[in-house]
């Protein structure tokens, strides 16, 4: 059960306990962030799910797919911390990480 | 009688996302969302793969949790149907008598599955893909089901086909045309969907018609076609498209046919009413202005921004680029744009590969692909589409080369 420090699109924190096993964009829909659309329901098919998740922690994560990361290149504001959040799985991998809420394309 | 500032009908994709996008952009006036059906908003595409094959629960496939709708002080009003408006009284009816009053009315009800018209439409074992209770109804059934026969070569229809047959089952698919998604794809599309069904071994039957299903004791024991043969099932999926849910609206009085006409902020032709979704015909632009309905998710939820915004004093016009996804099997299927009204089809890569696109062109613009398997050019085609980008054919079947370095 990590901890993690979710901000939204006007930069406010809020701390949640994330259930282990799920992926990270079903946690963020259960705890109520309403910006993230994640329309395809997590099937890596729609780039609605962006987030971007903090650096000692995405070192921490297992490497992206090629088909997550050509799909991340039809959002507006990649960098180098973005992630689509339905291909996250939520693991201690986590524990503390900041996870910010991309814009919206 | 209750009444509410916004009132939205129908508890699907397009009516959830509208109550988000009002509450998100401020809206502060009361809203309620009253659906026919039990559950809170739901996504439906996982009805026909991840929901279907067990491999997600339904808390998993619930678009907000309970608990998010009561924060955001939207009512659900569930388990009741609206049989009337009245859109001068500002008032629709609803199945159990009751009446509720609304300044704005948001009209938001998908559509129902269209019914066989033939004999045994309506036996025990003959099911359609659109609800959740539709779905628990066929899992039930799963158990004591070894054959199954699907009508449609839809979407839908290719979608459980690949699940059930995953699942162990033998499936017969029957389509009436010459060819799968004849509706909504090009013959190269349908033929490779067509070579994988069979591959996995789905009994794949195009231009097949259906005379009647036929029973024993009340329940489907198989599907009699129009030259006399009997394909045995023990359960009949029946995945033959959807009939929009406008009947009320229309005797109310508001335009439209196949669906309700609506202009680009969302606005039926009644005062004060919006429809969005897959109840709604629009003119869209990636259709060359033609009127129609798309059923996506992608239209549910841009139509729903459009009509949040416009009660919301922002007026935007609708023009979203349509996508949609489909998987089956280990095919992921994007598309971009609408292909219905191309004149030419340039294959890019090769169908045998199981990674290739088919980009759809009218006048030599690029209006459309379809892209298995084919991410990258899924999101680099999708400019294309919305710049109409003039391109060589050869250029676009080039794969050494990106589609945005040929674009450039
Ligand atoms: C099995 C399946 C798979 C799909 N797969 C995909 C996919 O992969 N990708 C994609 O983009 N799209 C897919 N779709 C399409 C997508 O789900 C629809 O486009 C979307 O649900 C449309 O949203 P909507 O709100 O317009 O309608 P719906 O989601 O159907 O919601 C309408 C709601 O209104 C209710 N209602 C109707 N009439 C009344 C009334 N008179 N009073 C009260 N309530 C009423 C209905 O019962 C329903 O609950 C799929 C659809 C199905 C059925
Ligand atoms: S929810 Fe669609 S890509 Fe993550």
């Amino acid at each position: 059960m990590p901890t993690l420090i979710i901000k939204n699109r006007s930069g406010i924190g809020k701390t949640i306990e994330a259930a282990s096993g799920r992926s990270l964009m079903e946690t963020l829909r259960e705890a109520g962030f309403d910006e993230l659309l994640a329309l395809c329901g997590g099937c890596c098919s729609c780039a609605t799910c962006h987030v971007h998740v903090e650096a000692g922690a995405l070192a921490r994560l297992p490497k992206m797919s090629d088909d997550e990361n050509d799909l991340l290149e039809a959002t507006s504001s990649r960098d180098e911390l973005s992630r689509l959040s339905c291909q996250i799985e939520v693991s201690d991998a986590l524990e503390g990480a900041v996870i910010t809420i991309a814009d919206e394309d | 009688m209750d009444r509410t500032d916004v009132l939205i009908i129908g508890a699907g994709h397009a009516g959830a996302q509208a109550a988000i996008a009002l509450r998100q952009g401020g809206y502060t006036g009361t809203v309620a969302i009253l659906g026919d059906e039990p559950e809170l908003p739901y996504e439906r595409p996982p009805l026909s793969k991840d929901y279907l094959s067990g491999d997600k629960t339904f808390d998993r496939i619930l678009i907000r949790p309970a608990s998010f709708w009561e924060e955001r002080k939207i009512a659900m009003r569930l388990n009741r149907r609206v049989v009337a408006v009245d859109a001068e009284a500002h008032e629709v009816s609803l199945s159990d008598g009751s009446q509720h009053g609304y300044g704005s009315l948001i009209w938001a009800t998908g559509g129902s599955p269209r019914m066989l018209s033939c004999a045994g439409y309506d036996l025990k074992g003959v099911h359609s893909v659109r609800t959740r209770a539709d779905v628990d109804r066929i899992m039930r059934e799963l158990e004591t089901t070894q054959r199954v026969a699907i009508i449609g070569g839809g979407y839908i229809g290719l979608e459980a086909a690949a699940v059930l047959t995953k699942l162990g089952k033998k499936v017969v698919l029957l389509e009436a045309l010459d060819r799968v998604l004849a509706r909504v794809a090009g013959p190269d599309l349908s033929s490779f969907y067509e070579a994988e069904h069979r591959a996995h071994g789905v009994d794949l039957r195009t231009q097949v018609k259906v005379a009647c299903i036929v029973g024993q004791d009340g329940k489907a024991s198989g599907v009699r076609l129009h030259d006399g043969e009997i394909v045995p099932a023990d359960m009949v999926i029946v995945g033959i498209g959807i009939i929009p849910a406008v009947e009320p609206l229309l005797a109310a009085g508001a335009a439209g046919n196949n669906g309700v006409q609506i202009d680009a902020q969302c606005r039926t032709t009644l005062p004060d009413v919006y429809a969005i979704g897959d109840c709604a015909a629009h003119a869209n632009r990636y259709a060359e202005g033609a009127t129609l309905r798309l059923e996506s998710v992608q239209n549910a939820n841009d139509q729903a921004i459009i009509a949040a915004k416009c009660l919301l004093g922002l007026a935007v016009a609708y023009d979203a680029v349509p996508w949609f996804w489909s998987n089956q099997y280990d095919l992921k299927l994007q598309t971009v744009g609408l292909s219905i009204g191309h004149d030419q089809t340039v294959l890019r890569g090769e169908l045998a590969a199981r990674s290739f696109s088919v980009i759809y062109l009218l006048q030599g613009r690029v209006i459309a692909l379809d892209c298995v398997n084919a991410v990258r050019d899924y999101v680099q085609g999708r400019k294309l589409v919305v710049d109409g980008a003039k391109l060589d054919p050869g250029a676009l079947r080039d794969t050494s080369r990106q589609l945005k370095d040929i674009a450039a």
